[in-house]
Parts: structure tokens; sequence; C-alpha cells
């Protein structure tokens, strides 16, 4: 097993570049998330490390010793597609023990490797079925199998579940995170789903345009996004953004929001001119103490919670609130937005400013 | 039960489907019937009027394919009786079989330099058409519509200049210059052919290769080329039905070492009248090798049309 060490790591398709340079680090038996839209250089990052596309430049080193411009087949990981990638003129058995046997491995050892493996993952039954009859669910644990039955050093894994109908998703994501924590090895997992990513990883780097725009556990990004993309990206109903025009001091604890006073957590930048106030839906409450006021637009009921949709001065606003309180719409009620959780970007290029609360989820960036 | 289904064609509708089809295939069949009776029957039986549907066979037209003969005076046939059966088909006509016809060379040189020129077109097409549908290569459109664009015109309108650069540097009439010369034609449609099979493997088969310790060419070979076989068997009996058939430049560019059956059959016909029992024998004899090869490699030319039209 392994530790993983991107730095500056910068893919170009003739003039594109799709990788700008992204630089972070994989700990050893981390569930590691690329998570990103599609487009965002995340699986060249991860066929990069896997050794599928050569760098344009920077380095990247497994267990210490530096890959980058190595074969695959010298990185000693494995590698899981999104359509498995199995072969379908050999049986279930026939491709769990082929990477095995293109080593030169013993017919007697793969053989004794591979049911090791079926047993693992639960597919003993299956072996000696042909891969046309298998379910996704299966094809999808054959393809585990090839890759466990190597004990690489390291697991990548593009949108692995990409293929599978939702409902099994849900069940094939745990069954994926059980084996990994049964297992401990490093997993560096490529998804655009925000939600796979917080459910399975244990660390999240998140990147658009080629550039990894953050990189924490999931908490801190979910909680303390460092730029707006991040915030936007992150969470459903996504993070509401105030935009207005002001100024914030360092160590100012309000901003003013069109003559209404609001708390913020303590600031450590400084910063004028266009800014934004990021506040995540579940953070807005409503108080008819509040100065600021907003009108009800609209309500989705979600069963313990509701959505309430408002227009405010500064745009529209979404609220999650408990489902029992009744709000009507039309109705022009007061907001109060946490002062805990707030996060204020530079409205230019979109970055978060450093405050008490989140100067330390910002330490990795 | 369920004739009111939609999607399911009703009683009436199979049965004139399939009529329709049977139809056609008579309708295509009868040209090639003909020809193979024809090469049974007599020289006065072939051009009876009206023509014989019904008539006694004879190998007739066979012997006389692959023999040359000369008449005899009366007293020499009378001093040499026929001692085997072909000696007693040509001896009917007063005639003896002096020696072999040039028929069994010209069809060898049909079969070396048509499986010679398929083999290498399906060789190179092969190699060609995984790098163009695997590799990033520079101006990769405008080469494949260079490539495209050699089957623009038919090749026998650059049969002068061919013809005038075979006689200068000599490979006018060999074997290698028509292999060359069909290869030359033929690779563009294998590149093309075989480029559209091999985009449709996915990649990801090959990576999972290199990943699992293959080289490049290992993958490919290991990996691709079994996935392919279907595209490569269809690639191939189009590139040899081709190479097989092809008559002008054949007439141009061959005649006494390396002529190919095709402009060799319609010159039996000469040989002491017309012997269009011989010239059908010929031809039927000439259409068994791809006839063969078709039929083996049938399931997968099926495969091969209708490859890419379906995702699995």
């Amino acid at each position: 097993m392994a530790q993983i060490r991107i730095q500056n790591l910068r893919k170009d398709f003739g003039a594109f570049t799709a990788v700008r340079s992204s630089s972070f680090t994989i700990e050893d038996g981390e569930f590691f998330m690329l998570l990103g839209p599609s487009g965002c250089g995340k699986t060249t990052t991860l066929r990069m490390m896997a050794g599928l596309e050569l760098p344009t430049s920077g380095e990247i080193y497994i267990d210490g010793e530096e890959v980058a411009q190595k074969r695959a087949s010298q990185r000693d990981i494995a590698f899981v597609f999104q359509m498995f990638a199995l072969y379908p003129h050999m049986t279930v058995r026939g491709n769990i023990g082929y990477p095995l046997r293109s080593q030169g491995m013993s017919r007697a050892e793969t053989g004794v490797r591979v049911q090791e493996v079926a047993r693992i993952l639960g597919i003993e039954a299956i072996l000696d079925k042909s891969i046309g009859g298998l379910s996704s669910g299966d094809r999808q644990r054959v393809a585990l199998g090839r890759a466990i039955v190597r004990r690489p050093k390291a697991f990548f894994m593009d949108e692995p579940l990409g293929a599978l109908d939702a409902e099994f998703r849900e069940h094939m994501a745990e069954e994926l995170r059980a084996l990994h924590d049964r297992m401990g090895a490093t997993t560096v997992y490529v998804t655009h789903d925000q939600l796979e990513a917080m459910q399975m990883g244990d660390k999240i780097v998140v990147m658009n345009h080629g550039v990894v725009e953050q990189f924490g556990v999931p908490q801190d990004i979910y909680d303390w996004p460092a730029t707006m993309f991040v915030a936007n990206f992150i969470g459903s109903p996504s993070m509401n953004f105030l935009r207005f025009d002001g100024m914030v001091g360092a160590g100012s604890q309000s901003v003013d929001l069109s003559g209404v006073p609001v708390e913020i957590p303590l600031s450590r930048d400084g910063a004028s001119g266009r800014l934004v106030l990021g506040v995540r839906p579940e953070h807005v409450r409503l108080d008819d103490g509040s100065r600021y006021r907003a009108l009800v637009l609209a309500t989705e009921y979600l069963g313990t919670t509701q959505i309430v949709t408002l227009s405010a001065a500064h745009g529209e606003i979404k609220a999650r609130l408990p489902a029992d309180r009744h709000v009507g719409v039309g109705e022009t009620v007061g907001l109060r937005f946490d002062p805990r959780t707030i996060t204020l970007f530079e409205g230019e290029r979109g970055r978060a400013l450093r405050s008490a609360a989140n100067e330390r989820s910002l330490g990795h960036v | 039960m369920s004739s009111t289904s939609i999607t399911e064609p009703s009683a009436g509708q199979k049965w004139f489907a399939g009529a329709l089809v049977v139809a056609y295939a008579l309708i295509s069949i009868l040209p090639l019937v003909w020809i193979i009776a024809t090469g049974f029957k007599t020289p006065s039986d072939a051009i009876a009027y009206p023509p014989k549907v019904v008539f006694e066979p004879t190998l007739e037209g066979y012997v006389n394919l692959f023999t040359t003969r000369t008449r005899q005076p009366p007293e020499v046939m009378a001093a040499n009786p026929p001692e085997t059966w072909y000696d007693r088909i040509v001896a009917q006509y007063d005639m003896t079989i002096v020696g072999p016809s040039r028929f069994g060379e010209r069809f060898l040189n049909s079969v070396v330099i048509g499986f010679g020129s398929t083999f290498l077109s399906v060789f190179l097409g092969t190699f060609a058409a995984y790098a163009f549908s695997r590799f990033r290569i520079p101006a990769k459109d405008d080469l494949l519509f260079f490539i495209l664009s050699t089957r623009m015109m038919p090749p026998i309108a650059v049969a002068i200049p061919i013809f005038l650069m075979y006689r200068a540097v000599g490979l006018s009439d060999t074997h290698a210059g028509m292999i060359l010369l069909y290869t030359a034609v033929n690779l563009s449609l294998s590149v093309w052919l075989l480029k559209g099979f091999i985009d449709e493997i996915p990649v990801e088969y090959e990576e999972a290769a290199l990943i699992d310790g293959y080289t490049r060419f290992q993958a490919f070979y290991k990996v691709v080329l079994p996935q392919a076989a279907t595209g490569i068997a269809s690639t191939a009996i189009f590139c040899l039905i081709f190479a097989w058939n092809e008559y002008a430049f054949a007439v141009l560019l061959t005649s006494g070492q390396a002529q190919t059956a095709p402009p060799f059959i319609p010159t039996i016909i000469g040989v002491g009248g017309q012997d269009w029992p011989a010239v059908a024998a010929g031809a039927t004899l000439f259409l068994l090798p791809v006839m063969v090869f078709t039929i083996l490699l049938r399931k997968h030319l099926l495969r091969g049309i209708t490859f890419g039209a379906v995702r699995k």
C-alpha cells in the first residue's frame, strides 16, 4: 500500500490544457475522491497517475518513487474502468485471473488467488459463468476482482458506478466502501457526483477547468468552501450567494448588507468592492425581528424538511426549514443567517476570504 | 395469437416477405446455375435453341478446359484406341490429347496474386487502422481523406501511367507487380473499414491490458486482434473479391508469366470453334475459391455488416 503525491502536474493536449497545475497528497490507505464537473481534468489526472497518459510536466510519487514518465505496468496499480473492460470471450474466472497469468504466474497459484478474491467479493457461485450473462452489479464485482487479485499498491477507479442504475449504485457504493475498509488499500476514485464523493471519500479534491479548487475532508469542503465554484458545486440546493458592494476589514465581525448589519465570523482578510456573502440553505432562519426582509416565492415539501425559495434585495435565497414550520407563499418574512457558518468571497475571483472559522480548513490549499 | 400486434408481422406479411426473398434468390442464382449447367453440356447442347434444360451431362467441357488437343487422320485414330475416359471423350471428335492447357497455371497465378494481395492489404490495413484509431496523429483527418481519395476515380484511369512505370521498373507481368498493384488499390478500403471496426472496440480493454503488464504491441496482439476478427474477415472478403475478379489491369499488365484467370478464360473460346462448355467450366472453377472463402467467413461477414449498427 502506498502514499501518492502529485506535484505541479500539468497536461496539454495541443493548445488545450486539461490539467493546469495540480498538487495534492493521498495518504496511505485513504479513500480519495477526485470530484468535478465533466471536462474538469479529474479523469486526465487519474490517467496520468495510472500511466495511461504521460504528463506534460510535473511529478507523481508512488511510495516515494517518481513514476511520472514510467509505463503503466511498472507502477503496480490497478484500474477499474467505468464500463468494466471485461473480456467478453472469457469466463469470470478467466477475467479475474487474467492479470496474474499475464505476469506469468502458474495456473495453480492463479487458481488459489482467484478463489480467494471470489470469496472476498461473494462471487464464488458465478466463477464459471461467461461475462455476457451477468448483471451489471456482478460485472462490477468481477471488474473489482480483477483489480484486487494482483494486490497492487493502489486502486484507481474512473466513475466505476457510472454504468449502474441509481438504486443499485447506492448499494454498490456501500459495498465498495466496506471493501476498502477491509482491505485498507489506497484508493483514488473519480466522480462527478458530489453525493457519492461525500458519502464514500476520506478526502476530496475538487477540480474545475484543470485547476484544483480545494482539497480536504468532505466536511471541511462542505462547510468551508475555498471558492465560489466549490460552494456552488457541493450541496443541494447549493449555497446561497448574496452579492453586494461594500467592504470588510481584517478583524471585523459584521458586514453591511444594504444598510442591514449581518454578523460574520471574525475576518482575517480585508477586502472591498464587489463581495459575496455565502450561506447554506440550512443556515437561513426565519426571524420576524430581522430587518433583512424577503418575499416567499415557493415552497417545496421534502418530508422532514422543506425548501423555501425567497426573493430578497440581493437575489433569490433558498432556505431549508423544518417541514412543520408553516410558510405562506406571498408572505414577507425576516431572515437571519447563522453567523458561525457564513463564508465571505471576494467577488472578482471568487476566492473565500479567511476568517477565524475557515482558516484551518483552507490551510491545505 | 397476437395477430393484432404492431411490431410482429402477420402470417400473411411473413409469407409475402418470404416469397419475395425466395424469388429474388432464384433470379440472382439463375445465371450461376446456367453457367454451371453449361459446363456439363456438349458444345451442341450448349448452343441448342430452344435452350436445353434437361440434357445428358458430360465432362467434355472440363477435359477441353485442361487440355490441348489436335485432330488426327482416321488411320492414326484406329491405330491408337483411347485408353482413358478423357481420351474417349476427345476421340469422339477424332482428336487426341497432346498436353495440358495453361488453365491450371493461370488459376494458380490468380490464387497467388489474389490471396497474396488480400493478405498484404489486411495486414497493412490493420496496423494503419489501429494507428489512426488509437493515436494522436497530426493532420489525421487530412491523411484519412487523402487515403480515401485514391478511390475517388476508377483505378483504371491511371492504367497507362502504371503500364509505363511497370515496364520501366520491370514489374510488368510479374506476380510481385500484380500483388503490389492490387494491394495499393485495396489498402484505402481496408484502412477505412478496419478503422471503423477498431473504433468500436473500447480502448479500455487495451488500457486494462497495459496496466496488467502488457506492452502496447502485446495488448494489440492479444486484446485488439481477437476482437477485430470479424472486421478483419469481412475486409479480407472484400479485398479478395476485388483482386480475384479484377480484369482490366490483368489484361493490360500480364501476358505470359503472371496472367490471372480472368483474362485467360475468354481466350479459351478461340481454341477450335466456340467451345462454350469449356468457358463455362473455367468460370465455374474460377468461382469456387471465392465462394468457399466467403462461406467459411460467412458468419463474420454477416456480423461484420451489422457491426456498429447496434450498441451492445
